[in-house]
């Protein structure tokens, strides 16, 4: 048989390179990568399900939770959500401010962590240190507007939990002065960089048919050339009160998406920066009384890309379904057009490029692989699950 | 034992965590924090390392995973549990799919709480590990 030599290199699911459980299957043939599969769940928590058991001001901490990096823009999803099921209720404008002004900081934090990660795939520690020390000023941002360096426990239903306080937001404005300089820099020394170049050009291409295929979203999209933005597309919090562009390259390949981290966070910057001198005095908080019978959506442009979350009520304290759709969910799958062909070395730069989210991702469906009907519906998997979990339990020794 | 005081290399595990005690546990090693500065190492394989550093709910599909993983491990070992998910499941108590909790499937000798712990409270935590085994020796 003249069948060519075909290698599987397994990726995990505990592997040095990735912070989360996760399992990939690179099919290669000589250097070249032909398929790859990809196996999760390792980190399935079944969120949606204990946020039918939880109030809907306990659900914020719950989804919080959800991702440690994005840890606010499922609430601030979430919280829309809700809203929108009250319908016509104002929301006060301090508090749409303080929204947009802790979303955009995550992103500063979660761009330059991606940058600090993706240096460390490439054998760039250098880059992994620097811009991991350069995020610690803007925890620190974080731990004097809500206490906690991480999971800020800022939103609720109606408005945020905790105001900024005047007096911190010239120190806050300096920290961020201060980061100007560093980005600076980091442009310069990574993008002008003729190594990372040469690594980074040309490698996992997404075409824009492929993002508009795939649905892609967020600076992976944008990278292709695609102009998506929640926050401009349909503007919420205070994101139509301020000036900002979106940042678009056309390449789609791995420097490209590079390029448009970095440049978003200058845009962050800018948007907080306004925000912190434009925003009202008020009160911060609508105080919603009853959550009436209905159904609501709200979504927020994470730093990854567009969060979605659906929420319907039945006038209790609880809902009676919350649907989560994370951005890597979306982009995940495109990993089938930009790694394949691709050498081995650069699997995983291609697979950090979109910044994956694992967390965020896992959910379950049982396919069949054949016909690739699905099987089991929702209901019958979580009934399953229960029962498994109950027999592990007994396995193990527990009732 | 002895040998495990000087410079003890970590393994880090991830059972189902939200990410971010594990962004902390890398945290400790970027220069703000610096733990390597006493010789502890983030190491790639688990049968290099003398403490494993545990977080998340241990889900049903990892429970296997980490129990090999701590086989894997040369004994004698340290296992350090972060974060309120490893300690009781934390906000995720209930959920379908976290039947048993870390400390039952791993012989857990350290806990360090906080949602996640900062990175001063994991060093504060290993270095209290570290005293009390030398007072043990
Ligand atoms: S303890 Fe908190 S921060 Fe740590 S993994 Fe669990 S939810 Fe995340």
């Amino acid at each position: 048989m003249a069948e060519k030599r075909r290698t599987i290199i397994p990726i995990g699911p505990y592997h040095p390179l990735q912070e989360e459980p996760e399992f990939y299957k690179l099919f290669v043939e000589g250097e070249r990568i032909v398929d790859i599969d990809v196996r999760i769940g390792y980190n399935h928590r079944g969120i949606e399900k204990l946020a039918e058991s939880k109030h809907y001001d306990q659900i914020v901490y719950l989804i919080e939770r959800i991702c440690g990096i994005c840890s606010t823009s499922h609430p601030i999803a979430y919280v829309q959500a809700v809203e929108d099921i009250m319908g016509d209720i104002e929301i006060p404008e301090r508090a749409l401010y303080i929204r947009s002004i802790i979303g955009e900081l995550e992103r500063v934090h979660s761009h330059l962590l991606w940058l600090g990660l993706a240096g460390h795939f490439l054998g760039y520690n250098t880059v992994f240190m620097w811009a991991w020390k350069y995020r610690e000023p803007v925890l620190d941002i974080f731990e004097v507007i809500s206490g906690n360096r991480n999971h800020y426990a800022m939103l609720k239903p109606g408005g945020v939990r905790r105001d900024i306080d005047d007096d911190a937001i010239p120190g806050i404005i300096k920290i961020l002065d201060d980061l100007i300089p560093v980005l600076d820099m980091f442009k310069g020394a990574v993008l002008d960089d003729p190594v990372l170049a040469a690594r980074l050009k040309g490698v996992g291409i997404l075409s824009k048919k492929d993002i508009v295929e795939y649905s892609a979203l967020g600076p992976v999209a944008r990278a292709s050339g695609i102009e998506i933005d929640v926050r401009k597309d349909e503007p919420y919090a205070a994101y139509d009160r301020v000036k900002w562009n979106v940042i678009t390259q056309q390449e789609g390949d791995v420097f490209a998406k590079a390029v448009v981290r970095i440049l978003e966070t200058y845009e962050s910057i800018s948007i907080i920066k306004q925000c912190l001198q434009k925003m009202p005095k008020g009160p911060i908080d609508a105080e919603l009384k009853d959550i009436p019978p209905g159904e609501g959506i709200g979504h927020h442009e994470a730093p990854r890309g567009e969060t979605f979350h659906y929420v319907r009520s039945d006038g209790t304290n609880s809902p009676v379904r919350h649907k989560v759709r994370a951005p890597t969910f979306m982009n995940f799958p495109t990993f089938k057009a930009s790694v394949i062909g691709e050498r081995v070395a650069d699997a995983t730069i291609i697979l950090a490029a979109i910044d994956p989210c694992y967390c965020c991702t896992e959910r379950m469906s049982v396919i069949d692989r054949k016909s690739g009907k699905q099987l089991l519906a929702g209901e019958q998997l979580i009934k399953l699950s229960q029962e498994r979990t109950k027999e592990i339990a007994r396995k193990m020794g527990r009732s | 034992m002895k040998a495990l005081l000087k410079s003890p290399w970590v393994f880090h595990l991830s059972t189902g965590s939200c990410n971010n005690c594990d962004i902390e546990i890398l945290d400790c090693l970027t220069p703000r924090f610096d733990i390597e500065r006493f010789g502890m190492l983030l190491v790639g394989s688990a049968r290099h390392a003398d403490v494993l550093l545990v977080t998340g709910i241990m889900t049903r599909q990892s429970a296997p995973a980490a129990k090999r993983v701590y086989e894997q491990m040369a004994k004698p070992c340290v296992v350090v549990a972060i974060g309120s998910c490893s300690l009781g499941q934390g906000i995720f108590k209930g959920s379908y799919n976290a039947p048993i909790p870390v400390d039952e499937v791993l012989p857990v000798d350290a806990y360090i709480p906080g949602c996640p712990p900062k990175p001063e409270a994991m060093i504060a935590g290993v270095v209290k590990l570290i005293q009390k085994l030398q007072g043990a020796k």
